[in-house]
C-alpha cells in the first residue's frame, strides 16, 4: 500500500480540440466514458486502487462539471479525515495569474500543496488515458533502481498522424533507463510510448517545475524531462494491459466500440479492481416488448424499445419504439424518439433526438451531436 | 438530554424473519431480501423517509440482523448519515437488571422509548421494513396534525376477500376510525390497514407504558395498542393511501411483485420525487453479446448476458451464457447461468450457479434456489422445487 510513501497529482486541465464538439463545454478529465465513467474515473480509482489517499486535482478549464462529478470524493472513498481528495481550481497569486500554460505552471502554482504533503513521493498524471494498473510496482522500481523519475509506458505502434498528439516515445537502455526522448515525432522509430504518468519525489519535481518555469517554459515533456535525460535518472516500466488515449475524436469512438470487447472489459474491470464513478441511483435498464440489443454496454436508468446493436449507451438514456442504433456512443439522458435511425452517431448529454430522424456518419468520422441539443 | 428537537422521528420495524419466504431468509431478515433488479425491501422505506424530509430514523432489527445491519451502515447510501440526526440499528439489548428480545411491534418501540426522547419528537411515524411502496410521509403527518389526531394509520383500499389478512377499520365520514380489528375472519370493511401509523408521541408513550403492564397483551400495535386507544376514546384517523402497496411476505408475493415491475404495474422506479435509493454494487455497465436475446426484463450493472432473457429480472453481476434460456424468473446478484441450461419461473438466490445444460423450474409452481447453490451440470429441479443455501444439486 502507498498511502505513506506516496500522493497523487493529477493534471485535469487538458485542452484538446481534436476532440471539437466533446470539450467545448468540458475538460478532457471530465469526458464521458463507458457508459457510466468520466475519463479520470480511471486515473484516479487507479490510484485508490493502488493504496494512494492523498489526491490533488489540478483543474483550468469549464471546471465545474468536473467538480460537480467529483464532489467531496466519497465516492473514491477519497472523504477522508487525513488526506483524501483536494480538487484545485485556478486561482490568483504573485506567482500565477491562475491561467496555465503547460503542466509546469500549472503545478507550480499548487506548490504548497506538494509541500504540505505528508508523503514524499509524487505521482504525477494526466487525465486522457484510460487503463486499469496498481502502481505499487512502478513504486517498488523506482526505489529498486533507484531512479530520479520513473515513466510508465505502453507497447504501441505509431497510428496515423492524426494520433500524433502528446506523443511521448521512449527509448530505454537494457536496465529500463530512458536514454532518449521523441516527442509528437512523426519519424520515431521507438514503440514505447509514454502514458502520462510520472513518479518522482516531490521535492525534485518542486525544483524541476520551479527551474522550468523560471525560464518561461511550462511543459513537462519538452522542457523539463528532455533538457534532463543525462542529467537524471529517468526509468521507464512497462504497463501491460489495455491502454486508450483520447487524443483525438476518432479515439474517443474507438475507445468506447473497445469497451465492447470481451478481454478490454476484462484487463479495465477485472474482479478486485473497481472503477469507481458518480453514483446516480437509476434503477436497472428496462428491456421492453421491441427490444432488440446485441453488442452493447448499457449504464443503469434506461429504457429501450428499439434495436441497439454495436452501441455505448450512458445512464439515462430512452430508445423509442423501432429506433434502430448502430455504432453509437449515446451520452447521459438522452432521449432517442420512435423510429430514428442513427449510424455511427455520439450524442452529447441531454440532447434529444425526434421521431423519425435519421443520422448517418461515416466509419472514422462520427457524426457528433452538441450537448442539449433538439433535433 | 435533548439532542436536537425533531418534529417527526422515523421508526422501522425490521425483526420479522419472513419465515414464509423460506431459503431467502434463512440467514437474513426479510427486509434484507433482494428485490426489483438492485435493490432490497427496506430501500423503500428508508428511501420514503428521505423523499419526505425525515431525516432521524431507528431501524429495529432482530432475527439474522448481519446482513441487513451491513446493508444498512451509516444510512449514506439513502443520505440518512445526517449531523443533526442519522440512521441507528437499534438490536434488543442487555440492561442493568433485565433484558430480553422485542416481544411484539410495540414492545419493540416501547424498549427504545429513551433513544426516541433523544429528540423530543412531537410525532413517531411508525414502519415496517417489509412492504413496497413509494410515499410521501409528510403529507400523512400533516393530516395527522390537521386533524388533530392521536394516531393516523395509513389505509388502502383491499377486495373485501383478501381484507381478512389485514388490520381492518370502519370510518365516519370524517375519516375517523369507529371500528378496528386485526385479521377479523368476517371483515366488515376493506379498508386495509398498511401498518403504517404517525402516533403523537405523548399519547404513544402512555399507551405503551399500559400496554407493556398488561401481562396477557402481545405487545403488537395491531393487536393491542390501537384496539386501546380507540377504546380509550382517542382520537384514530385512517388516511387513504391509493398507490402501489405490496406486503412482500411470501414467495409468490416476491415473484409477482417483481413481475409487476416489468409489466409497469409496480412500483415507479422512474419517479424522480420519490426516488428509491440503495447501495451501489459499484460495477461497471452491463453487456449484452451477440446472438443475445433481451425482452420485457430489467437488468443490473454488471450483468453479462450471451443467451435468451425474457420477462425476468436479473441483479448486478448476472451472468447468462450462450444457449441459455431464463424466463419468468428473478436473477439475484452474481449467480451464473451456464451454457444451455434452463430457468422459468424461479427465484434464484446471490451467488447461485446453474451448471452447463441444467433444468431449473418450470411454468407451474415458483421454485427457489437459495444462496451459493451450484447444480450441476444436466442437474434438473423440477417446478415448484426449494432448495437450501450452499447445497449441490446432482444430476439423476
Amino acid at each position: 500500500m502507498l498511502n505513506k510513501d506516496v500522493f497523487g497529482l493529477i493534471y485535469a486541465s487538458e485542452d484538446n480540440y481534436n476532440l471539437r464538439e466533446l470539450v467545448i463545454e468540458r475538460s478532457v478529465a471530465a469526458l464521458p466514458i463507458g457508459g457510466r465513467y468520466r475519463a479520470i474515473d480511471f486515473t484516479l480509482s487507479n490510484m485508490v486502487e493502488s493504496g494512494i489517499k492523498n489526491v490533488g486535482v489540478i483543474t483550468l478549464k469549464n471546471y465545474k462539471s468536473l467538480m460537480d462529478h467529483l464532489g467531496s470524493g466519497k465516492e473514491w472513498d477519497l472523504a477522508r479525515k487525513n488526506n483524501g481528495l483536494l480538487v484545485m481550481p485556478p486561482y490568483d497569486t504573485t506567482a500565477s495569474k491562475g491561467i496555465y500554460q503547460g503542466m509546469c505552471d500549472a503545478v507550480y502554482s499548487k506548490i504548497d500543496y506538494l509541500r504540505r504533503a505528508s508523503q514524499d513521493y509524487c505521482l504525477l498524471s494526466g487525465s486522457y488515458t484510460i487503463y486499469s494498473t496498481d502502481y505499487s510496482r512502478m513504486f517498488e522500481e523506482h526505489i529498486k533502481k533507484n531512479a530520479d523519475i520513473t515513466i510508465m509506458y505502453s507497447t504501441e505502434e505509431k497510428k496515423t498522424d492524426e494520433a500524433i498528439y502528446d506523443d511521448v516515445r521512449l527509448y530505454t537502455d537494457e536496465d529500463g533507463r530512458v536514454t532518449d526522448i521523441e516527442y509528437e515525432s512523426k519519424l520515431s522509430r521507438s514503440n514505447k510510448l509514454g502514458m502520462d504518468v510520472y513518479l518522482m519525489n516531490k521535492t525534485l519535481l518542486e525544483t524541476l517545475v520551479r527551474n522550468a518555469c523560471a525560464r518561461g517554459k511550462y511543459d513537462f515533456v519538452t522542457d523539463v524531462l528532455i533538457p534532463n535525460i543525462n542529467k537524471l535518472k529517468i526509468c521507464a516500466v512497462p504497463h501491460k494491459g489495455y491502454v486508450g488515449r483520447l487524443t483525438s475524436l476518432n479515439d474517443y469512438f474507438n475507445i468506447n466500440m473497445d469497451m465492447l470487447k470481451k478481454d478490454v472489459q476484462r484487463d479495465l474491470f477485472a474482479a478486485g479492481h473497481p472503477v469507481y464513478t458518480k453514483i446516480k441511483d437509476e434503477p436497472p435498464v428496462k428491456y421492453k416488448e421491441n427490444a432488440s440489443v446485441e453488442n452493447s454496454i448499457l449504464g443503469d436508468g434506461c429504457t429501450v424499445d428499439g434495436s441497439v446493436e454495436n452501441c455505448v449507451i450512458f445512464r439515462g438514456v430512452s430508445v423509442g419504439r423501432g429506433a434502430k442504433l448502430r455504432n453509437c456512443i449515446i451520452m447521459q439522458e438522452c432521449t432517442i424518439a420512435e423510429g430514428c435511425e442513427l449510424t455511427n452517431v455520439i450524442i452529447d448529454k441531454f440532447s434529444e433526438i425526434k421521431h423519425d430522424i435519421r443520422l448517418m456518419g461515416a466509419p472514422g468520422f462520427p457524426v457528433v451531436i452538441r450537448k442539449g441539443a433538439i433535433i | 438530554m435533548i439532542r436536537n428537537k425533531k418534529r417527526c422521528v422515523a421508526m422501522i420495524l425490521a425483526g420479522g424473519q419472513g419465515s414464509r419466504l423460506g431459503v431467502l431468509t434463512k440467514y437474513r431478515a426479510k427486509p434484507a431480501v433482494p428485490f426489483g433488479g438492485k435493490y432490497r425491501i427496506i430501500d423503500f422505506t428508508l428511501s420514503n423517509c428521505t423523499n419526505s424530509g425525515i431525516d432521524t430514523v431507528g431501524v429495529l432489527t432482530q432475527y439474522e440482523p448481519l446482513e441487513l445491519n451491513s446493508y444498512i451502515g451509516s444510512g449514506a447510501a439513502w443520505d440518512l448519515d445526517s449531523v443533526t440526526g442519522g440512521t441507528f440499528v437499534l438490536p434488543p439489548y442487555m440492561a442493568k437488571d433485565s433484558g430480553r428480545w422485542y416481544s411484539g411491534t410495540a414492545d419493540a418501540i416501547r424498549q427504545n422509548v429513551f433513544f426516541i426522547d433523544l429528540y423530543d419528537p412531537d410525532y413517531v411515524l411508525v414502519l415496517s421494513g417489509d412492504h413496497v411502496y413509494q410515499m410521501d410521509y409528510n403529507k400523512m403527518i400533516r393530516a395527522h396534525r390537521e386533524k388533530g389526531a392521536d394516531v393516523t394509520i395509513a389505509v388502502l383500499k383491499v377486495p373485501l376477500s383478501e381484507a381478512h389478512r389485514f388490520g381492518v377499520m370502519m370510518t365516519d365520514g370524517e375519516g375517523r376510525v369507529t371500528e378496528f380489528a386485526e385479521k377479523p375472519k368476517e371483515p366488515k370493511s376493506d379498508l386495509a390497514s398498511m401498518g403504517i401509523y404517525v402516533f403523537s408521541w405523548k399519547k404513544l408513550k402512555e399507551y405503551l407504558k399500559k400496554d407493556a403492564e398488561d401481562e396477557n397483551s402481545d405487545n403488537d400495535f395491531g393487536k393491542n395498542v390501537l384496539p386501546a386507544m380507540l377504546s380509550g376514546g382517542e382520537k384514530l384517523y385512517a388516511y387513504r393511501f391509493s398507490g402501489y402497496w405490496k406486503d412482500v411476505g411470501t414467495i409468490e408475493s416476491l415473484w409477482e411483485a417483481n413481475m409487476e415491475l416489468l409489466d409497469s404495474r409496480g412500483v415507479n422506479l422512474w419517479d424522480k420525487d420519490l426516488k428509491v435509493y440503495a447501495r451501489n454494487p459499484n460495477k461497471p455497465p452491463h453487456y449484452v453479446g451477440f446472438g443475445a436475446e433481451v425482452r420485457n426484463s430489467m437488468i443490473a450493472e454488471g450483468c453479462n448476458v450471451y443467451g435468451k432473457v425474457e420477462h425476468s429480472v436479473l441483479f448486478p453481476g448476472v451472468t447468462v451464457k450462450e444457449g441459455a434460456c431464463v424466463r419468468d424468473s428473478v436473477i439475484m446478484q452474481d449467480a451464473v447461468i451456464e451454457e444451455n441450461s434452463t430457468v422459468i419461473k424461479t427465484i434464484i438466490d446471490e451467488d447461485t450457479k446453474i451448471l452447463e445444460g441444467a433444468r431449473v423450474g418450470g411454468d407451474g409452481e415458483i421454485t427457489v434456489l437459495g444462496a451459493n447453490v451450484t447444480v450441476e451440470a444436466g442437474a434438473v429441479i423440477p417446478e415448484g422445487g426449494r432448495t437450501e443455501p450452499k447445497s449441490t444439486v446432482k444430476k439423476g
